[in-house]
């Protein structure tokens, strides 16, 4: 069967996506469960005896507290109770912790830091498994043994208010509650009074035991405005005045009843420097924990007596051995003891890591396999995609009837049957059905005798060709070079976990490089003509005679750029890297650096709104300017009216300021939101009309540009609309860079389509970290998926949220498309570029699950290495969309030529 | 004639290593708390001062290029003093790349700007001393194709080995190692000589080897 090598690529894309999938679901263990439930409640830990008195094994003991009241406040950071602010907004608390009847503790929240997550570590004690930050959206019931299940089974009432996710994680356990659903991030206010409103009441009651409480308007605080907006403070205030309520509350009924009562104050996680969490950095982790009752009043402890007593015998010990100058036998003893004391932390940390790491090995082989066969694939068809012709011969048929694939087959049944049966654990790949295993099977032993015959193939023409042409004697060019290396070193820095942290650096990195590299080339394409005088000796220009052919065709498009578009020509690069170093002054992020100010938390704080206001507006002129260029004329109306309404729609969420609007309440903005989605459809529907039409009558091929372009405006809208304020400018230098690039770097100096499709996804890469992305969880902005939405809809919001973290990659990879559908003479250009991009793409993730395989007891796997194989898990599945768009696209060029 | 030459260049490459070599040990017999690492400045400072040192004795002393036929005193006065702007110039120009690459822009603009000169001693001032501030000539010498002599070879590898040497010396700067020699712009300068001296070494062996394929126009 014959392909298109853009058609091939795509294939080969869309496989690797199920194979990786295959590989996530076996590497991400289901988290370990403890199984113990009601019938061994006998045997459940009690508190440890107090000194001398009798032992309580045999009876249950006596409750210490007639009522507990937990009160949870999401993404309650230790500093904003312990730190200067608490002292500030949360006088009574910080009173309580001074001086009052209260333990307080600061409490290590163990990554991820998602809510659901954390809710399940608090309530069960064990550690969160990686796989339920997945889960976070969809939670489904707890079956593990928990506090709550306890309680209950010891017959207390408990009520709930706040967060939905415990009413779906412990559904029955609540005689009273009432969720509020906690996906909306904007809305701050109204979901704590839907918690609070239920309070007087309650306190008023006393028919319950457990009282919980989850306030959620902190964490939607920090999503949206951060950790140092004012509206922290107020919301801190708030949450001291509940806490002061149900205090003197509880204080009265304590009189009454006569039996001490406890309330508990803690937070699931912290909050990080930008105000999102999910990652491991210290401000995440660290929350406090408040224990306050009327039985912890300050008496001194006879304990400490103790402490003292045995203090001074120690002392005198020492004393005894310095005396007697046997120190060096002390010093001995200690570096033997600590030497003991590290091997046996070693020996657990490696045990537990291994029993609290159940990798399901299975899974993960089948995964890795195909992504890997299919790798093996792409690279062995490079010679044949990029020729001339641009496609390739696959060899279904045949392998089909060869006696190797049937071989294989029987081969892997066996194997898959002696390892589902064998095996005690739980195997994804086992619980599937027989029909789809056997699916599997057939795909990866079809995909094996495709590599083998490419291979063989491959090494026959090999032989063949050296017998006919001898070494070939293309050179490859330096940026070839760099675009080569750049790329496998890339690959290689995954490895460690600092350059995963610090990926943005390697980008950054590689597109300076990058840029350097196209500045000598068009400065020697420019000067090197002019330079050959007569002055410095005819050797030169005898040295260049043999070159003098090539550098002269090179040179022609230059010379074609008038005056002025020359001097922009040698500016360009410089440009282009200025605005690289103003878009990476933007963002911080990564892990070492992240704490540095940056030019994005000058805007967004408070202080600078008119300064963030003009840049928008700015921005948004600019953009239109650069994107209305080449669309049709209705579309730059829709574009004109959507860049205004993205405007409005930030001014009315109150992160803008409108000149005559000075004090408005901020509402969410639902109305503007949606006028500017309908102008993005409208935008998007014209183009794809444009594009249809192109296909159809095949008449003029200016059609089929403005509708690419009016695609790419449609989506460069959205991206307009869905990034913060203060990103604004990664999509304007974005659109500029790419226009620079188009007519003064790639035009002039005809670049292939490889290196064209490999810059832009450098580009596209390095447009991600500008964003502010990194490769931790916490960074992804959530808020997306509310723009213009009332309540939570899983869809859209999942869509829209991939959309505007991967806006930078996407929107590299239409303009892609675009250059390439606008250099209509170059036939296979298109279908090599799809080629390339999946090359590109699919090389780093096939690495980087060996890599992850081989490392999966590190001791980084699950703050590092786990969150970057989501997001690289991800990036192939844009690519996948991105090449069938690409495939589509040839597809329509390649019938347009034919029939024109 | 050819085997003189090479090992002509071979000595004076010999000697600008030992030029550096120097300006470690030297300073510490002068200077209390000299290291390397923690005075880097100063460290820099007297490299680069070596280094140039021995650059122009070497090139009063050796002559590689042939002596213009105008020797006027202005002239040579004026040659030298467009010498030092270029040198200044791309002191100035190699601040602003590593600015570009991501160096603090408002932080440490004392060490970036020594490492720019430390840079501009290993490549342009071997560049001033051979070709004269002639930028025709430099843009011959660094294209393909382009030297003239076994002197703008050894040039041509030792000024990119320097280049290459402090563009892999960013590499250990993100990883969490703690180290001393990690922070900016240490580990590029360390890059920077080490490309230097590799430079050195292996241009003249590198002429060596492949002295038959080396067929120079002029000679």
């Amino acid at each position: 069967m014959r392909l298109g090598s853009g058609s091939f690529a795509a294939c080969c894309v869309v496989v690797e996506v199920l194979g990786l999938a295959v590989f996530l679901r076996g590497f991400f263990p289901a988290p370990v469960r403890s199984t113990s439930s009601s019938e061994h409640r006998a045997e459940a830990p009690v508190p440890e005896p107090a000194a001398g008195a009798s032992s309580n094994w045999t009876k249950l003991p006596p409750p210490l507290f007639s009522k507990v009241v937990i009160v949870l406040i999401d993404a309650l950071r230790d500093d904003f109770v312990f730190g200067s602010k608490g002292v500030k907004f949360m006088p009574y608390t910080s009173y309580l912790v001074e001086k009052g009847a209260a333990h307080s503790f600061v409490a290590e929240a163990k990554p991820p830091t998602v809510t659901m997550p954390r809710i399940k570590a608090l309530m069960t004690g064990s550690l969160p498994g990686f796989v339920d930050v997945v889960r976070n959206l969809n939670s489904p019931a707890l079956l593990e043994d928990s506090v709550l299940r306890q309680a209950k089974a010891a017959g207390k009432r408990i009520i709930f208010y706040g967060d939905e996710t415990w009413v779906k994680l412990f559904p029955k356990h609540f005689v009273e509650y009432d969720g509020t659903t906690s996906f909306f991030v904007s809305d701050y206010t109204e979901v704590d009074n839907n918690v609070t409103r239920h309070l007087d009441k309650v306190l008023k009651r006393g028919d319950w035991d457990v009282l919980i409480l989850h306030y959620l308007g902190l964490d939607h605080i920090g999503h949206v405005f951060g950790p140092s907006s004012p509206l922290i403070g107020h919301k801190l205030s708030e949450m001291d005045g509940i806490l002061t309520r149900i205090h003197t509350s509880l204080l009265s009924e304590e009189r009454k009843a006569l039996s001490p009562s406890l309330l508990v104050l803690c937070g699931d996680h912290g909050m990080s420097e930008t105000g999102s969490h999910g990652a491991s950095s210290l401000e995440e982790v660290n929350t406090p924990l408040i224990l306050i009752s009327s039985s912890f009043e300050r008496k001194p402890e006879p304990g400490f007596e103790q402490f003292k007593v045995s203090e001074r015998l120690h002392r005198n010990w020492i004393k005894l051995y310095l005396e007697e100058n046997s120190s060096a036998a002390l010093l001995n003893l200690g570096v033997k003891l600590r030497r003991q004391y590290l091997d046996a932390i070693r020996t657990l940390s490696l045990s537990l890591s291994r029993q609290v790491a159940q990798y399901d090995i299975y899974s993960m082989v089948v995964g890795t396999v195909v992504v890997l066969e299919v790798l093996a694939l792409l690279l062995l068809s490079i010679p044949q995609a990029l020729s001339n012709k641009a496609e390739l011969e696959v060899p279904l048929l045949s392998p089909m009837f060869s006696l190797l694939f049937y071989l294989m087959f029987l081969v892997l049944s066996a194997i898959h049957v002696i390892v589902c049966t064998s095996t005690e654990s739980s195997c994804y790949f086992c619980s599937l059905s027989w029909l789809t295993a056997a699916g599997v099977m057939v795909l990866i032993s079809a995909l094996l005798c495709a590599v083998v015959s490419a291979l063989s193939e491959m090494f026959v023409d090999g032989k063949l060709q050296r017998k006919n042409t001898g070494p070939s004697n293309s050179r490859w060019s330096e940026l070839d070079l760099l675009i080569l290396l750049g790329t496998m070193g890339h690959v290689l820095s995954l490895g460690a976990s600092s350059f995963i942290e610090e990926e943005h650096q390697t980008w950054y990195f590689l597109t300076s490089t990058l840029c350097l590299a196209l500045c000598h080339e068009i400065y020697r394409n420019c000067f090197l003509g002019n330079c050959c005088e007569p002055g410095l000796g005819g050797a030169v220009v005898a040295l260049q005679d043999e070159d003098a052919g090539k550098v002269h065709k090179s040179h022609t498009p230059l010379d074609s750029l008038r005056g002025s578009e020359k001097w922009m020509a040698l500016a360009s690069p410089w440009v282009i890297l200025t605005c690289c170093r103003l878009l990476r002054s933007l963002n911080q992020t990564g892990v070492q650096w992240a704490h540095r100010p940056d030019l994005g938390h000058w805007l967004t704080s408070s202080d600078h709104k008119a300064a963030l206001s003009a840049l928008s507006a700015f921005c948004l002129v600019v953009t239109f300017v650069l994107l209305q260029r080449r669309c049709s004329r209705t579309s730059r109306v829709a574009m004109a009216l959507g860049l205004l309404g993205v405007y409005c729609y930030r001014a009315a969420t109150g992160s803008l300021l409108l000149p005559w609007q000075r004090d408005k309440a901020a509402s969410k903005g639902i109305v503007e939101a949606r006028f500017v989605y309908i102008f993005i459809l409208g935008i998007l529907f014209t183009g794809a009309r444009d594009l249809l039409k192109s296909q159809v009558a095949a008449a003029n091929p200016k059609c089929k540009a403005v509708g690419l372009w009016e695609m790419y405006s449609g989506l460069a809208l959205l991206a307009a609309l869905l990034l913060r304020p203060h990103n604004l400018p990664v999509l304007v230098l974005s659109l500029l860079i790419q226009t620079l690039m188009t007519s003064f770097i790639w035009k002039p100096l005809g670049h292939d389509a490889a290196e064209v499709t490999v810059m832009h996804y450098w580009f596209g890469q390095a447009f991600f970290y500008f964003q502010g992305n990194s490769n931790s969880i916490s960074t992804v902005d959530v808020s997306v998926g509310f723009v213009g939405l009332d309540s939570y809809m899983e869809i859209p919001a999942v869509l829209l949220t991939a959309f505007a973290t991967y806006a930078g990659p996407v929107l590299w990879a239409i303009h892609l498309v675009n250059f390439l559908s606008s250099e209509t003479c170059r036939g296979p250009a298109m279908s090599h570029a799809c080629f390339c991009y999946a090359l590109v793409c699919s090389f780093p993730v096939s690495v980087y699950i060996i890599l992850v395989t081989s490392l999966r007891y590190h001791l980084f796997i699950w703050s590092v290495f786990s969150p970057k194989l989501l997001y690289e898990g991800m990036h192939l599945l844009i690519t996948a969309a991105v090449c069938l768009f690409f495939t589509a696209m040839d597809q329509t060029g390649t019938r347009s030529r034919i029939s024109s | 004639m050819k085997d003189t030459d090479i090992k002509r260049l071979l000595y004076t490459h010999l000697l600008c290593i030992f030029s550096i070599i120097l300006s470690i040990f030297i300073p510490s017999l002068f200077l209390e708390n000299f290291s390397v690492l923690e005075t880097h400045l100063t460290w820099l400072c007297i490299c680069s001062v070596f280094v140039t040192a021995i650059n122009l004795i070497l090139y009063l002393v050796v002559k590689p290029n042939t002596p213009s036929k105008r020797s006027s005193l202005s002239y040579k006065v004026t040659r030298f003093l467009k010498c030092c702007i270029y040198f200044l110039l791309s002191c100035f120009f190699f601040h602003i790349i590593f600015v570009l690459y991501g160096a603090p822009l408002i932080e440490l603009v004392l060490e970036t700007f020594s490492f720019a000169v430390i840079l501009s001693t290993f490549t342009t001032v071997p560049c001033l001393c051979l070709l004269g501030p002639n930028i025709k000539a430099w843009l011959r010498v660094f294209s393909r194709n382009g030297v003239t002599s076994i002197w703008e070879n050894s040039l041509q590898i030792t000024t990119i080995s320097s280049f290459l040497g402090t563009w892999f010396g960013a590499f250990p700067i993100p990883l969490d190692w703690e180290r001393p020699w990690q922070v900016w712009p240490i580990s590029c300068t360390l890059g920077a000589t080490l490309g230097y001296v590799a430079g050195l070494i292996i241009s003249p062996l590198w002429i060596y080897w492949n002295r038959k394929q080396l067929t120079y126009k002029n000679n």
